[in-house]
Formats: structure tokens, sequence, C-alpha cells
């Protein structure tokens, strides 16, 4: 009941949206062609990430799994155009990637909101750098602030929400610029689990109603065989695809549904086989 | 959170009674200063014009506020302030930002930045006094080196402490460019710009009074040496209650709204 009105709700922004700038609302393509990434840390050279191939299609959520430090949070940041690869480039809906743009949208473990603004003045800050007048974008900032649930927040400093709170203000600063590709760095990682598992229905319910691309990067296995059409093991630094799950039980998918939990005991035994014994413990699953 | 709002909405009127009752404290305190201070003074030690008691410098404040220069002085001293202050404002904020970014210069002029800082700018005033002559432009220039300094290395502290991810988060939501310094950059560091705003103006303030007590023309500083030179040790007085009023005055009017918004925004306590 609650998620149709959210879809309804999302419906209605995201047409408001291709009103005032033209563009679609459902996803796009990724193709990553032997994308890696080195760097030097302490005069040594530290190879980040493997050279990685991976074909996303448009509208298709994918999740990628692995250990810390394995190279998947700078492989979003090469998607997002934050940081250039070492070697090897990426197409998005066709088009190389060269530098950021508001089409992929990153959002961060730690939400990333600024503490100098208002809530509202937070979801609006993309729109203003693309030059919307104050009075348009403050009333998108609130349509998306219902969308996701805090209205009433407008005001408020980051200081005073819950990590939740944080987490869904991120979301509608991302959304409110209405993205093709959503590309998630452990978003709900550090949520406590009853607002984590809401997260991850609001959020499944927005992306069947956008039908945006999503890339998820998670530790957390049921989370991914929950959310994702495919989930991608990644093995230890330097990351590299250990193996790829396609996933297709049926939506809603329940984290405590046997199924779901038979899928991730399969795709846990591939990541503790991928990882060295000392890496950090399972018990996340 | 609901529950959060209306505790913090609960506590308002206690709020306003402890607020009361610490000016309550403080005025006792005051009041037991001045008290002491009078009671020395009744001791007869030292002659009256050597020290005067509480209520002779007074009655010497009201009549140098109402009859003598005290005004057109305290005037003359803001102006000099309020130039130099803006001067250092301007190049501190480029220069921070500079250094904040920037290795190259924050290893070469950095450098020079810190050392600088270590000497009274005061000290400046003898080369300025040769270089402009005895007038505005010297005194101007040690208060912008009173607060240049300050202001810069509070700038670029604000800078290099700012969380690298508000930076990806803006250029992700398509800030470029010189949005990112005024948007993200400035606004990110402002609390710490703001130490670097109020200690560069006190600084500035006590070179300015230590200027002025070098020039001949009507200023806070020349009075009280107008004081000394007439044995007038309640003028003397008198004047530096002015200064420390008129210091008072400009830290509430200046910085304590701008830090009370800070403090509410960031949610530091």
């Amino acid at each position: 009941m609650a998620e149709r009105h959210l879809v309804a709700q999302h419906g209605h922004a995201a047409a408001g949206m291709a009103d005032a700038s033209e563009q679609p609302s459902g996803g796009i393509s990724l193709e990553i062609v032997g994308v890696s990434k080195r760097f030097l840390a302490r005069g040594r050279m530290v190879e980040a990430l493997a050279p990685v191939d991976l074909q996303v299609k448009a509208g298709e959520l994918i999740c990628l799994l692995g250990p810390s430090g394995c190279g998947k949070s700078t492989l979003l940041s090469i998607i997002a155009g934050l940081e250039p690869p070492s070697s090897g480039l990426i197409r998005a809906g066709g088009r190389k990637v060269q530098g950021p743009g508001i089409d992929r949208v990153l959002l961060f473990q730690e939400a990333a909101l600024f503490p100098w603004l208002d809530v509202q003045h937070n979801v609006a800050f993309g729109l203003r750098q693309a030059g919307m007048p104050e009075g348009e974008r403050m009333r998108m900032a609130r349509e998306y602030l219902e969308l996701v649930h805090l209205s009433g927040f407008e005001h408020s400093y980051v200081h005073q929400l819950s990590g939740g709170m944080r987490q869904r203000v991120a979301l509608a600063r991302a959304l409110v610029l209405n993205p093709a590709v959503l590309l998630m760095d452990e978003p709900f990682g550090a949520l406590d689990a009853m607002t984590r598992d809401k997260l991850q229905i609001e959020l499944e319910t927005i992306w069947a109603a956008t039908g945006k691309t999503i890339l998820f990067v998670t530790h957390n296995v049921r989370e991914a065989v929950a959310l994702g059409d495919r989930v991608l093991v990644f093995s230890p630094r330097p990351g590299r695809i250990l193996q790829e799950f396609s996933i297709t039980l049926p939506r809603p998918r329940s984290l405590e549904h046997h199924q779901t939990i038979d899928q991730a005991r399969e795709i846990l035994a591939v990541l503790h086989a991928g990882q060295r014994p000392t890496e950090e413990a399972n018990d996340e699953w | 959170m609901s529950g959060e709002m209306t505790t913090m909405l609960a506590e308002q009127p206690r709020l306003g009674r402890v607020r009361l009752m610490r000016w309550i404290r403080r005025l006792i305190f005051y009041v037991i200063l001045l008290s002491i201070w009078e009671g020395i003074v009744r001791l007869e030690i030292w002659p009256p014009y050597l020290f005067p008691g509480p209520l002779i410098v007074a009655a010497a404040l009201w009549e140098g506020v109402t009859q003598g220069l005290f005004l057109p002085a305290a005037l003359v001293s803001l102006r000099r302030l309020a130039i130099g202050y803006s001067i250092s404002l301007s190049l501190g904020l480029v220069l921070g930002l500079l250094l904040g970014r920037n290795k190259l210069i924050q290893e070469t002029v950095g450098s020079l930045v810190l050392g600088m800082q270590a000497l009274p700018s005061v000290c400046w005033l003898p080369l300025a006094i040769l270089w402009f002559g005895l007038n505005e432009r010297a005194i101007i220039f040690v208060v912008v080196l009173g607060a240049l300094f300050s202001i810069t290395l509070g700038v670029e502290a604000g800078v290099k402490n700012t969380p690298p991810v508000y930076l990806k988060a803006a250029r992700n939501l398509g800030a470029r460019g010189v949005r990112l310094y005024t948007q993200v950059l400035l606004p990110a560091a402002l609390p710490a710009i703001l130490n670097g705003l109020k200690q560069g103006w006190s600084f500035a303030w006590r070179s300015l009074m230590a200027g002025e007590l070098l020039y001949y023309t009507l200023s806070l500083g020349n009075l009280l040496q107008t004081g000394r030179d007439l044995n007038d040790a309640a003028q003397v007085m008198a004047v530096m209650v002015m200064i420390v009023i008129v210091g008072v005055t400009i830290d509430q009017i200046l910085f304590a709204p701008v830090e009370r918004r800070v403090r509410e925004r960031w949610g530091l306590a």
C-alpha cells in the first residue's frame, strides 16, 4: 500500500523533472572495458583493481560483493568519473565517460551531506549547479523529500538526522537530478538492520518505478541476493570478478526466505574460497 | 526524532532561567570586584591621581564620552581597523585557499606565513613609518599585517581539514570550478575560518592600539598617551575601559551571531 503510494508519487516527480529538463527518466547501459586502477602509496605501486570487463544493461540492478579494499568503491568512483582509470574505458549510454556527470550519481556510505546547508538546500544543491531558479528547485526538493518520506524535515540540519534519514536525504539529493545511473557505495552499510531493510525495499520500489540502472556495492550477501538482478563476487585486492550469479528469484524477495538464504550460502562459499584466510569475518551475511 | 524535537522545545524556558542566573552571578562578581577596588583606594596607600577609584574612573568615562573626545577617537580607531581588516580578509581568504590547495605554495609561502605569524605586527611599525611616513597608511599597514596571517592560517586549516568526500559529492552533483570554492570549500571550512577571523581581529585590534600610542593625531591609543602626559590616571583607565567596551561590542556584533549560526548548523556544542 505504502509502496504503491511511493511509486505513484515518484512517477509524478519523475514526470515533473522530464518536463523541466527534457531528460529521460529510465536507465542507460554501461560498458566497462578493461578498467583497472593502480596508484602510488608510500612510494609503492599498489594495484587496487585488476582489469575488469562488464556489460550492464539499461535498467539493470547489479550488486558488487567483495571484501574491503577489493576495489569495488574505486570502480564506482571511476564510473562516476571522479577519478580516471589507469587503463581501459567506460561507456555510459554509448558515450565515453570523461569526468563526472549528473547522469551518473554516486551515493556514499557516509551520506556526505553538507553540514552547512539544511536538508532542503542539500537536496537542491545539484539543481542549483544546473542553474535552476531558486523557487523551482525548492519546489522540486520538497517533492523529492516527500518521496523519501522526509516531509517536515526541510529545515533540519544534518546533525539532527539519524543515519537512515541522512541516507534518505542523500537519495533524494541524487534522484532529484533524475540520473540514469545510481552508483551506490555501501549506502546502507552503517545502518541498523531494520532501517536497512526498509531502505532496501524503498530503493527497490523506486528502481521498479523508474527503471534506473543501479550498481550497488555491499558487504552483505543476503542484501545482494535480495536486491540484485546479478551479483558479482570480487576477489581481494587487486579486485577482479571471481564469479557472476544471475538471481532469478521472484521479487520482492524476502531476506528471510529460504531461497534467498540458499542462494546467499552458495555465493558466500565462492566469496570464502576466493579470500585469504586472514580476511575479515563474514558474519555479516 | 519527533521525541528529540519536543524535548528541545521543552528546554527553552529552562534555558532562559539558566541564562538569567548566569548574569546574576556575573553581576555579583563585578560588584564584589569594584568594592574591593574602592576599598583599596580608601586605604590611601597611593595618591588618588595615580590610583583613582571606580567612581572617579566612571565619571571620567562619562565625561569623556559625553563632553570629551572618546567617541570621535573611537571612530578614528574603528575606521582604521575596518579598512585594515577588510584588506586582510580579502588577502587572507585568497592566500589561505592557495595554501590549502597547492602543495608547492604551501611548502614555500606556507613556511613564510608561519614565520611572519611569530612576529608581533607592531614590530613592522618603525619600518612602515620609514616607508609611508607617520600617517594613516603606515598604521593601516600594521593592522593588515596583524590580522593577515591568522586569517590565512585559519582558512588554510579549514580547507585542509575539509573531508574530501564533500568535494567528491559536490563534483558528482555537477559543481565545477569557482563554485567548488564558493559553495563547498569555503562553507565547509567556515568553522576553522571563523577561528582565524577572530584571532586575526584581536591581533589587529592590539596592534592598532600599540601603534596609536606613537601617534599624535586623535585616536583611542593616543588618548591613553594624552592621559599619561596630563598625569591623569583616571582618564587612562577610562580609555582602557572604553577600549574593552569597543572590543567586546565588535566581537558581539560581528562574530557572535555568525558563530552561533555555525554551531547551530553543524551541531557543535
